[in-house]
């Protein structure tokens, strides 16, 4: 009792007003603040990460549901296309002479070949086929759109330049460099340099006329100025007529050579440009000047326009991406996704029906169940090996079909759905067992007519959540091939060499041309819009069926 | 019928308890009146969403008391208990009007740190809550949090007087750096006394410590509180009449979220005002 | 055809629980109270009983026709045909005599190959027929012993229900078929692969170069397949995943339990479930698209030099990826923690800060623990954005602005294109495959044992 007392005859609590005290608890506080702001920060970077990401999706993807045509008006000549066989005319003459207005005038035969490509390289087929469909077309003019090709696509769409920057940034250095040593001058209404030049008489003759390789000696003698530079583009900097300039002064005083003399050398246009304050500009070298001119010509005819890309939905792969279309990808993923639902929704069905109501509690079921939450973990490669191993290369299926993509696609969706079936059962209330059981239905009975009707909608959301995930599933489906270049859709089938949305769209981002950027964007929306409306239908389920026992 | 087997249960412990306890009431006379007011509430209403919980309650707190806060179920002496340290401050969506003051300063003003406040209003909950941590962690918590130890022997010696005050340490002494979930049920407990007194709070919060715990590990806590009372403020929820009335010396009677009546221990259990006190203390409803 | 075929055999077998359902009510003159089961448990025990059994046979059939009539052409051959040539010439072989039997001829084929196209048409028609043939006899056998079992005491619902049952253990062992499926083909290909490259060689060799085509003799000898470096470059991306989504989202999660109202709580944790809904293709553009491109030109600025397809840009898109994963998995663990610690920390006049670093993370690590593990599975075992922002070249580096490459990537590169079993470079990629699995089936199993143990310590 002493003790306790001793104890308990200590001071008062700190003193809580004091200034210690009160720094104390600021700190706490800032501390307690700092972690706030710290997941605020986080959440700030995740959610902008998704912003960003969508964004640039968006703004890339957005040009490509778009696309530039150009109504050609095409004289179905009778003496190119035989009307008994439409399918074998000279095609290309039709556009060639079709785009005869636009080419402009005295243009050589190898220009005129070039404003053909600004058209779509399919644009013979593309008659080809209208005129195969409507043989009564032939002797008569019929207006038709034609996509152009991609980079008349993107310079109509604003994304790449008709004109590029001359000179490349390394060059503009260069040139800097030279001014800021005062070696540019204007001299004879011209920009030119003022270089030193040793005159080696080992490499020009007094002549007269002089000879040598002024060129040559003129290069050496600006490269001296900038010794520390080893780059062709240098050199770019001296016009043509620059090695003249030497020839002219070594003519008029030939007791130069073996001495150093000043030289002038007027310097290139576009440096000329640069020094009286100008940003050069050349033409963007994937135009040629006849077809922008030509392409002008149809601007300004009227006859390009930029009507909403069906083709983008309608056509099928192709290796032009101004033709290129999702149809191939869309029939194959839903193909695929069709097979993986045949399989994957009764048999998960069942599967879990048998683990959660009759598997008595041993160590198979346990093995399964253990099985079945490892399977859900594996990562996705893995069953596209299972299924080239198995699937293509022991029991031989063909390769690239949707039917093995949606068999390895099943496999990898049971875990969802066994697990979301299971979640489903275990919801029904044992009232309504019991209710059933009581009335003399077996258990097979209750289970059917009871309780599984009522998990249905669980099961339904559980499973279009599973066919979702399927849908953007990659890397199984390229291992098994189903990233085959299927440029028609009417050969497909689940036998057949199919690709899918997924594999596309990794097909296209692997592509060069600057227009599948575009349409790997629109794509990767498309399948993005299927994913939400498929999410939507899996809310919608359960928010409409969700009861409350 | 909650209630009801609590009063049995203390019932049939009671032989124990009469052995082991000191003579509560007893005590109480002893000591009581003279105290001074430590805390003080206020036409205090309190709502969960749109749920009324209190409805002006008004009570005084004396320090160096135990104050007994009775009631059926859900009849909002947890909830009061909980206004006294803000700590229904951590609940989203409760309202609370009204003034509760500690030591004439009302812990409701804007200038008042509930952090601060609570390290002078300590708590003690139902079910015996130490954290997943050691024995000594578990008390250093206090001191560390607020800074109360200037040195590691400082924090020793604070742990150690905390155990002892507990009533703990003896049993504890050669294991301190074990899990504090690893010790008995009643252990526990006077170990979560044991990290409130830590700080040394004036007010010493306990909303049904020993609903969770034999009346072997009761009768420690109650002795326990009983020598906690000299040092300090106790306010006790309880279920127990039994217990009310050996331990407190003044007992509040709650009902439906109204404070019904409050008084000395003794006259509450002998002879209260209100007949609906008189009913609950006797047994005949709750 | 074969769907048909299929087609067929469900019609019949519906016919059938038609046929069955009548003669069971016609064996009780149609007083049906006087039927232990009902007719149409009499017509689903019949139904099964021609559907099951010939359908599981067509498939089976399926599965072994391509290599018994492939083993028959080999044997048919004259003799000699095949002597020398190794597994994949006689593969090379018979997929020649298929496309002539197919009809695509390209040169002249050899007599023999021309006998044998012919050989290969007209068994497979026989085969076929027969499969056909068998199928549907199968069928009526089993009309004919169901139907036969038909009478008013059988007790069809009981047949029925057996049947059901067996049906649906079928069903759930698939899952360890799938298991045995994957480790049995990893196996078996790996064990191929170890033959021709020393195991030594694979797990500890600095050296991966599988593109150069190998020559007999020099397989073991030539250094080219040692995987350190693909390892080495998949912990790296790995890292800076974790690196990147570890902090995110364990603070987002902190924020979002602790402090967030409730309202933001619901509008914030769906968008961050919503990264973990976009499909890794889309994380690999985005990767190739924005974030290199972003990366390169900031190095450009401060002059540091970042690879297009550096460790960084790879890592760092993944990382994003999974933040969802250790987010929801550490608010999960944060949030199983019991209220009553919560409660025991506050009364004790901690702060909001002060609770969550010192009471609610300790208790909570070993759910986070957990989670991370079953991220950093994750992140070893994505394949997309890695096959298409991370590099193909094996460089055994530690610098993230270089490029370098993973397992996953390994595996796809070296299976997209043509596939030869019997080819180390093909067969390498199953051996990665057996490491990827054996790895992420391990941090798997233990994060899912870590997390198991967590949860019973507040149950």
């Amino acid at each position: 009792m002493s003790d306790a007392q001793t104890i308990n005859r200590q001071p008062r609590a700190a003193n809580w007003a004091s200034d210690a005290a009160r720094r104390r608890v600021r700190r706490r506080y800032a501390a307690d603040r700092r972690l706030q702001a710290y997941g605020i920060i986080a959440i700030a970077l995740a959610v902008g990460l998704l912003g960003i990401l969508v964004t640039s999706l968006v703004s890339t993807g957005f040009p490509a549901f778009v696309q530039t045509k150009v109504d050609l008006a095409i004289y179905v000549d009778p003496s190119k296309v035989d009307p008994k066989d439409p399918a074998n005319g000279n095609f290309r003459a039709l556009v060639r002479e079709a785009l005869a207005p636009f080419v402009p005038e005295g243009a050589t035969d190898k220009q005129k070949i070039d404003v053909t490509k600004i058209l779509t390289s399919d644009a013979p087929y593309i008659v080809r086929d209208y005129v195969v469909d409507h043989p009564d077309t032939v002797g008569k003019t019929v207006t038709l759109p034609i996509a152009v090709s991609d980079p008349y696509d993107q310079l109509q769409k604003g994304v790449i330049p008709k004109e590029v920057d001359a000179l490349s940034w390394s060059q503009v250095r260069y040139f800097e460099r030279l001014q800021t040593r005062g070696v540019v001058a204007e001299e004879g209404g011209r920009t030119s340099l003022k270089l030193e030049v040793y005159v080696d008489p080992a490499r020009i003759a007094a002549g007269p006329p002089p000879s040598g390789d002024f060129a040559a000696v003129a290069r050496d003698s600006l490269q001296a100025y900038l010794p520390d530079v080893h780059d062709t583009a240098l050199f770019a900097m001296l016009a043509d007529d620059a090695p003249d300039a030497l020839a002219n002064r070594v003519a008029e005083d030939p007791s130069l050579i073996g001495k150093t003399a000043q030289v002038i050398f007027p310097v290139a246009k576009p440096f000329a440009q640069l020094a009286n304050g100008e940003s050069p500009k050349v033409l963007n070298p994937r135009f040629t000047s006849t077809q922008i001119e030509a392409f002008d010509t149809m601007v300004a005819k009227g006859v390009v326009h930029m009507p909403f890309n069906w083709e983008l939905f309608f056509n099928a792969d192709s290796r032009f991406p101004e033709r290129a279309g999702l149809a191939g990808a869309v029939t194959g993923s839903f193909y695929a996704l069709l097979v993986c639902f045949l399989l994957s929704f009764p048999i998960g069905i069942a599967a879990a029906i048998y683990l959660e109501e009759f598997a008595p509690k041993n160590r198979l079921t346990d093995l399964i169940e253990v099985n079945i939450n490892n399977l859900a973990a594996v990562p996705s490669v893995v069953f596209g090996l299972l299924g080239l191993a198995v699937f293509l290369g022991y029991f031989g299926l063909p390769r690239s079909a949707p039917l093995v993509g949606g068999m390895v696609l099943s496999l990898m969706t049971l875990p969802t759905i066994i697990i979301a079936t299971r979640a489903a059962l275990k919801a029904v209330p044992p009232s309504i067992r019991e209710a059933a059981l009581g009335i003399g239905a077996s258990k097979h009975q209750v289970i059917l007519h009871h309780v599984l009707p009522l998990a249905m909608p669980g099961i339904l959301t559980g499973t279009i959540i599973g066919m979702a995930q399927a849908l953007g599933e990659t890397a199984p489906l390229l291992l098994i091939g189903m990233n085959a270049f299927i440029p028609s859709v009417e050969s497909m089938g689940i036998l057949e060499p199919a690709t899918s949305l997924p594999t596309q769209i990794y097909s296209w981002a692997d592509s060069p041309e600057r227009g599948f950027v575009s349409r790997t964007s629109a794509a990767i929306l498309v399948l993005l819009g299927f994913l939400v409306v498929m999410n939507i239908v899996a809310i919608t389920l359960r928010q409409m069926f969700e009861r409350k026992w | 019928m909650v209630e009801r087997d609590d009063v049995m249960e203390a019932n049939v412990a009671r032989p124990i308890i009469r052995v082991q306890a000191p003579a509560a009431a007893q005590l109480s006379e002893e000591v009581l009146p003279s105290h001074e007011l430590k805390m003080t509430a206020r036409d205090v209403n309190l709502w969960y969403g749109e749920k009324q919980a209190l409805f002006d309650v008004s009570l005084d707190i004396f320090d160096s008391s135990v104050t007994a806060l009775i009631g059926p179920s859900g009849c909002g002496k947890s909830t009061f208990l909980r206004c006294l340290d803000r700590m229904n401050d951590v609940i989203e969506g409760v309202r609370m009007t009204g003034d509760i003051t500690l030591d004439g300063e009302n812990i409701y003003a804007p200038q008042v740190d509930p952090v601060q406040l609570r390290a002078r209003v300590g708590m003690v909950f139902q079910k015996p809550n130490p954290f997943p941590k050691s024995i000594f962690e578990n008390v250093a918590y206090g001191p560390r949090i607020h800074g109360l130890a200037r040195s590691k022997a400082d924090l020793e010696e604070i742990v150690v007087k905390s155990l002892t005050r507990a009533g703990l340490f003896e049993e504890v002494k050669d294991r301190l750096q074990e899990s504090g979930t690893g010790l008995s049920g009643g252990q526990q407990q006077r170990l979560c006394i044991a990290r409130a007194i830590s700080v040394n709070p004036e007010v010493l919060l306990m909303d049904e410590p020993c609903s969770a715990l034999d009346p072997i590990a009761t009768a420690r806590i109650e002795t326990l509180m009983d020598e906690l009372r000299k040092s300090l403020c106790i306010v006790i929820v309880t279920h127990s009449m039994q217990q009310a009335a050996r331990v407190s010396q003044r007992t509040a009677f709650f009902h439906l979220g109204k404070l019904v009546e409050v008084g000395d221990t003794t006259k509450m259990f002998t002879n209260p005002t209100d007949v609906r006190t008189q009913d609950y203390v006797t047994g005949r409803f709750g | 055809m074969i769907g048909y075929v299929l087609l067929g055999l469900i019609a019949l077998s519906a016919l059938s629980y038609v046929l069955g359902r009548r003669r069971a009510i016609a064996a009780v003159q149609g007083r049906e109270p006087e039927l232990h089961s009902r007719p149409t448990y009499h017509g689903a025990f019949v139904a099964a009983w021609v559907g099951i059994p010939s359908i599981l046979l067509v498939l089976v059939w399926l599965v072994f026709q391509g290599t018994v009539i492939d083993t028959l052409l080999l044997w048919s051959l004259p003799p000699g045909t095949t002597d020398g040539l190794d597994e994949g010439q006689v593969d090379l072989l018979l997929s020649e005599i298929r496309s002539v039997a197919a009809g695509n001829v390209f040169g002249e084929p050899s007599l023999v190959v021309q006998a044998a196209a012919e050989r290969y048409q007209a068994w497979q028609t026989i085969a076929r027929y027969a499969m056909v043939a068998t199928a549907f006899s199968v069928a009526l056998l089993g009309l004919l012993f169901a139907s036969r079992r038909i009478n008013p005491q059988f007790r069809a619902r009981h047949g029925a229900e057996r049947i059901l049952t067996g049906l649906m253990i079928a069903c759930s062992l698939i899952a360890i078929l799938t298991t045995l499926g994957i480790v049995l083909s990893l196996l078996f290909e790996a064990l191929r692969f170890f033959d021709r490259v020393s195991p030594l060689e694979f797990f500890f060799g600095l050296n991966w170069e599988p593109q150069i085509p190998i020559r007999e003799g020099q397989v073991t000898g030539g250094g080219s397949f040692g995987a350190i470096p693909v390892f080495a470059g998949t912990l790296l991306i790995s890292l800076i995943a974790m690196l990147v989504a570890i902090p995110i989202g364990l603070f987002a999660a902190i924020y979002l339990t602790e402090y967030a109202h409730a309202k933001v709580r619901a509008t914030i944790k769906p968008v961050l479930e919503l990264l973990a809904g976009i499909p890794t293709v889309v994380y690999g553009f985005f990767a190739v698209l924005t974030v290199a491109p972003a990366l390169r030109e900031f190095g450009e600025t401060i002059g540091v030099p970042i690879a297009p397809n550096s460790a960084l840009a790879a890592g760092a898109v993944m990382g994003v990826m999974i933040i969802p994963f250790i987010s929801s998995l550490s608010d999960d663990a944060i949030a199983a923690v019991p209220r009553a610690m919560r409660d025991g920390s506050y009364a004790m006049g901690a702060t909001r800060g002060e609770t969550i670093t010192k009471v609610l993370l300790p208790a909570a690590l070993p759910g986070i623990m957990g989670g991370i593990l079953l991220a950093v599975s994750r992140a070893i075992g994505e394949t997309m954005i890695v096959v298409m922002a991370a590099g193909i070249i094996a460089s055994l580096t530690a610098n993230p602005l270089e490029p370098v490459t993973t397992v996953t990537v390994q595996i796809v590169t070296l299976l997209i294109g043509d596939v030869e079993f019997d080819n180390p470079k093909t067969l390498a990629a199953f051996a990665l495959g057996l490491v990827l699995f054996v790895v992420t089936l391990a941090l798997n199993v233990l994060a899912l044992h870590i997390v198991r143990k967590y949860r019973e310590q507040y149950e």
